[in-house]
Order: structure tokens, then C-alpha cells, then sequence
């Protein structure tokens, strides 16, 4: 059973916004609804740093905890998902969220903001057939046995997509090729790059 | 090099010679020439001469800012309008306030309330009247004290049920009813919640400026309270109009009751643009008050229906028995004693009233 996360290689980021545009494309996200976003620090200085961010499919997540209607739901790939029928647009997992995720087309007096949308991992949602699947939730590639489109498009490989370990050993590897003797794990004396999940496990 | 040219034409051997000795100097040249590019070569395989060189990282101090929710001049985010950092922390701090302390002590509190006063209820049981009644009556409140009343109260109650489904129901109808059914009454508790509120808070204050003269505090209320509403001890408490517990729950909505509205507003609206940290606390204010607020209404409840004989039919009729005027408002009750009318003077009074008025609106 996967654990599917998102990892963006900030090294790598640079600031293209493919993938928020491959995102829109691939879901056909209602107007004024972005799932990804680009944050960018210290833009214009030397150190300027870009990291790409949508819905991280949190273990524990908070819009989950804090939802009053119950609609969110964990799949077995560990991809955070809600039923837009049971949402009522209350705002609560907007507050709870802390990557800014969930996201709502209105924002009308009397608490008006229609039906919650986030990154479904292009997981879809529940849905009685897959028309109505793609209409509210936009694409499954997941069940067609494909990876996210904002990291299959991602020009530089920054944003990286899969199942966890898959994805930390790919960034390890690049963590070990750019100098880190120990794969980053610096602080950590007995820490070495080959067995990291291993050290992690042991608090080495 | 004279020597080289001037032998040059002097034979063939010397200039194979010499020849040699340039192979030897280009094979050397050669040789230090790819000692230096080996050299490079290895400078680029040095982890520590490339990182040397890479742009400089984010370091912890400015991870730390992130996390802290500021964000600088020379941050930038690609969605339109997006007041978010890259990480906003306090959702989290929200969510645990929320979730580990709102909710399970607001079911605490309202439990408790409902427990203790069941309690009371059965050891103590209602409070009766301890003279029969005189028959004569006492006019309290006033059609318009009394639609304000009821309507301030029935929308109190929806929106207490509706509220309390937003952040209980979950646990247990979604589970006893179906998705569908649940689906219906949580979209129906918003819904109701959200549009009903506002009116509840227009009428809130309404009723608080109606009642505010007879809840000023007065000196005999700090003995009302002393003596537990007299619970303590024997005898009656002084009371004006209103006693101290009324007022205390009169000033408790004038208080707690508009904290609760103001912050609803801010919920209700997000069109006025509010961050989301703003309706972090307002929600978290919202829910321990109107939590709060639902606890005390239980004692409200219960104290003007099946706590007290003869508190209800003022609320119901407008008009309370003189017994009851003076076992529980004795100091208003000598203000307007002399006002006191049989029930057989009221009757005719009414019978008068709806024979003279009813035919008034089809004529007009």
C-alpha cells in the first residue's frame, strides 16, 4: 500500500508555474480557483528560493479533524479526499489547513462560498460515473495508473510525486550527488546516506 | 638556438636529434597540460567546492519566519489574492483549541447543566407557590415584551440546535441516519444557522435596550445573591421588577450575548475580506460563548417553565397572579399593587377588546 506525497525539490524550482498550469488543465478547475500555487522567498536576492505547493495529503490532517459534516476521507494510497455532496461551504478546513489548500468559488455574505475544491492528487472523488467524477473533482489518473500532472509536466523535476519512499529516495540521491556526505542528515553523527529510513527509525 | 641553426644544414642526424628532444618537450606540455584538467575535472567532483559556489540556501532563521506566518516585502505567491504564506501555522493552533478543548468542554459544561438540573429537579422538584393564589392579577408584560420574548428566544434555540449539530452532529447522526440524511441536516444547520443569526442579533439588541431600565443593579440584589436567590436560608430575597438572577442573565446576554453576535458577524460576512486568523478566534470566541450562553439558557429555561409555578403564564398571558408577584418580586410587587385586577375583569376586558377591535381591519 503506497503513502502518496508531494515533495518539491526547492533547489531545483524555478518558478515556471507549469505545474499550476498543468494542474488547471488536467482538472479544468473552476475560474478563480488555483489547487497548486508557487510561493516565492526573497524574490530578486541572491538566496530567492520558489517551492510549488498544493494540498500535501497530511497523516493527520487538520481540515480532516475539523470538518463538521465528516466529508473528508483518507484512500488507501493515503490521498486525502472529500464528497463535495455532504460539503456545506462552512470554511473550516480553510482555517484549519496550513498550505492554504481548500479553496472556495464564492465568498458571499452569509457565509455563502459553494462547495469546498482542493488538490485531489488527481485522485477524483466520489462520484456516481466518471463524468460526474471529472465535473466536480476533476481528472483520476490515479486509477489510470498515472502520477499527478503537475509533477509528470514539472520542466525541472523539482516537484516530485509518488509514493513517499519513492519519492525521499529520489531526493536523497540528489541530496548525497549535491555534497552531503550523510544525505543531509548533517547533525546526526551516526546517520549515514544508506540506510536512512533505517537511522530514522532508530532515532539514530 | 644559433647553435641549432647554424648545425641545421650541417647534417641530418643533429636535426633528428633536435627533433627528438621536441617530442620529449610537447609529450611534458602535454602531460602538465592534462595534470591541470584533471585537476578541474576533480574540483568539479568536490562536494564542498560546489557547494562552496551554489547559490546560498534558505537558512533555519528564515524557515522559522515562514512558520512565525509573516511575510516579507520580497515574498511572492502565484495565486491571485492569496493572503496565505507558504505555511500558516496557526490553523493548527486553531484546530487544537477547537477540537481538544471547545468541543469536549462545551459538551462538558451543557451536560453538566442538564445533569444538575435534572437533579435538582428530582430532590429539590419545582418551586410552588406557598400561598394559594389570590385570583388577582398583575400585568408584567406587554404584547411587544412578549412577541420580542419568544422570538428572541425561539431563534436562540435554532440556533443552539443548529450550532451544536455543526460541531457534535457528526459524531452521532452521520452514523445513525446515512450520508444522505445527514448531508440534508448539516447543510440545513448552516443554512439556518448563517441566515437566521443576523435577525437573532438585530433582535438581541432590541430586547436589551427594552429591558435595560429594569436591570440596572441595585443594592438588594447583591443580598439576592448572597442567599442564593433564596436558596439560603428561609425566607424571600428582596426583588424589584427583576431579581438578581435575571439581571445576571440579562447582563450576561448584554454581554457574552453580543461578543457571540459580533463575532458571528464576522464569520457570517467573509465578503468584507476578514483573514483567516481573524476568524480563527472569532470562531473560537463564538463557540465558548454561545457554548456558554446554551448552558445558562438551560437554567433560564427551566427556572420560567417547570422551576417556578406561576412564572411562565407572564411570559404567556402578560399577566402574573398577585401571590406570585409577591413571593418572587416584592419590591415591584408594592410599586404596583394598587394596579391589580380580578380574572373576571380581565375577562370582560379581552372579550371587550376583540368585540370592539376585530371588525377595525376589514373596514380599513
Amino acid at each position: 500500500m503506497a503513502q502518496m506525497k508531494f515533495m518539491c525539490d526547492a533547489e531545483r524550482c524555478i518558478e515556471c508555474n507549469g505545474c499550476v498550469t498543468a494542474c488547471k488543465n488536467a482538472n479544468d478547475v473552476e475560474w478563480g480557483i488555483q489547487r497548486r500555487r508557487v510561493v516565492t522567498l526573497n524574490d530578486g536576492e541572491a538566496d530567492e528560493m520558489s517551492i510549488s505547493v498544493a494540498c500535501m495529503h497530511c497523516d493527520d490532517a487538520p481540515c480532516m479533524a475539523v470538518c463538521p459534516t465528516d466529508c473528508f476521507y483518507k484512500t488507501d494510497d493515503g490521498i486525502v479526499l472529500h464528497d463535495k455532496d455532504l460539503c456545506i461551504g462552512c470554511g473550516y478546513c480553510l482555517y484549519a489547513c496550513p498550505f492554504g489548500a481548500p479553496q472556495f468559488p464564492q465568498q458571499d455574505a452569509f457565509g455563502e462560498r459553494g462547495k469546498m475544491d482542493k488538490c485531489t492528487f488527481c485522485a477524483g472523488g466520489p462520484a456516481e460515473s466518471k463524468e460526474e467524477e471529472y465535473e466536480k473533482y476533476g481528472a483520476n489518473r490515479i486509477a489510470e495508473g498515472k502520477l499527478p500532472l503537475c509533477a509528470e509536466m514539472c520542466s525541472t523535476k523539482a516537484l516530485l510525486a509518488g509514493d513517499a519512499q519513492d519519492v525521499a529516495d529520489i531526493f536523497r540521491q540528489r541530496v548525497v550527488h549535491r555534497g552531503h556526505e550523510d544525505g543531509a542528515w548533517s547533525n546526526n553523527p551516526q546517520a549515514s546516506a544508506d540506510n536512512l529510513a533505517y537511522d530514522a527509525a532508530r532515532k539514530g | 638556438m644559433n647553435q641549432l641553426t647554424a648545425q641545421a644544414p650541417g647534417g641530418v642526424p643533429h636535426l633528428r636529434y633536435w627533433q627528438g628532444v621536441w617530442r620529449w618537450l610537447l609529450l611534458a606540455f602535454a602531460l602538465v597540460l592534462s595534470l591541470g584538467i584533471t585537476q578541474v575535472a576533480h574540483a568539479q567532483a568536490d562536494p564542498d567546492r560546489e557547494m562552496s559556489t551554489a547559490a546560498p540556501g534558505i537558512d533555519a532563521d528564515q524557515w522559522r519566519q515562514v512558520r512565525s506566518g509573516e511575510t516579507g516585502p520580497n515574498y511572492r505567491d502565484s495565486r491571485y489574492e492569496s493572503n496565505y504564506n507558504l505555511i500558516n501555522s496557526s490553523g493548527e493552533t486553531w484546530r487544537q483549541w477547537r477540537n481538544r478543548w471547545v468541543s469536549p468542554f462545551g459538551l462538558i459544561v451543557i451536560g453538566g447543566m442538564i445533569g444538575i438540573i435534572t437533579l435538582f429537579y428530582l430532590i429539590i422538584g419545582r418551586k410552588h407557590l406557598e400561598e394559594p393564589r389570590s385570583g388577582r392579577k398583575l400585568f408584567r408584560w406587554p404584547l411587544f415584551m412578549r412577541a420580542l420574548h419568544w422570538s428572541v428566544a425561539s431563534l436562540f434555540i435554532v440556533l443552539a440546535l443548529t450550532g451544536l449539530n455543526l460541531l457534535f452532529g457528526k459524531f452521532v447522526f452521520r452514523g445513525l441516519f446515512g450520508d444522505a440524511f445527514w448531508g440534508w441536516m448539516v447543510s440545513s444547520s448552516k443554512v439556518l444557522h448563517n441566515y437566521l443569526g443576523p435577525i437573532f442579533g438585530v433582535l438581541l439588541i432590541v430586547l436589551l435596550v427594552s429591558l435595560i431600565k429594569d436591570n440596572m443593579p441595585k443594592k438588594h440584589d447583591l443580598e439576592w445573591f448572597k442567599k442564593g436567590g433564596g436558596l439560603v436560608g428561609k425566607g424571600h430575597v428582596d426583588a424589584g421588577f427583576a431579581n438578581g438572577g435575571e439581571k445576571a442573565w440579562y447582563w450576561l446576554l448584554a454581554t457574552v450575548g453580543l461578543l457571540v453576535v459580533a463575532s458571528g458577524f464576522v464569520l457570517d460576512f467573509p465578503n468584507f475580506g476578514q483573514g483567516r486568523d481573524t476568524m480563527q478566534w472569532a470562531n473560537i470566541v463564538h463557540a465558548v460563548g454561545a457554548l456558554g450562553l446554551t448552558a445558562v439558557s438551560i437554567g433560564h429555561i427551566y427556572i420560567g417553565t417547570l422551576g417556578t409555578e406561576g412564572s411562565l403564564e407572564g411570559m404567556t398571558t402578560g399577566y402574573v397572579d398577585e401571590t406570585w408577584a409577591k413571593e418572587h418580586h416584592n419590591l415591584w410587587y408594592e410599586e404596583v399593587k394598587d394596579q391589580a385586577v380580578s380574572e373576571q375583569e380581565l375577562a370582560d376586558r379581552k372579550a371587550s377588546k376583540d368585540a370592539g377591535e376585530s371588525p377595525a381591519p376589514r373596514s380599513s
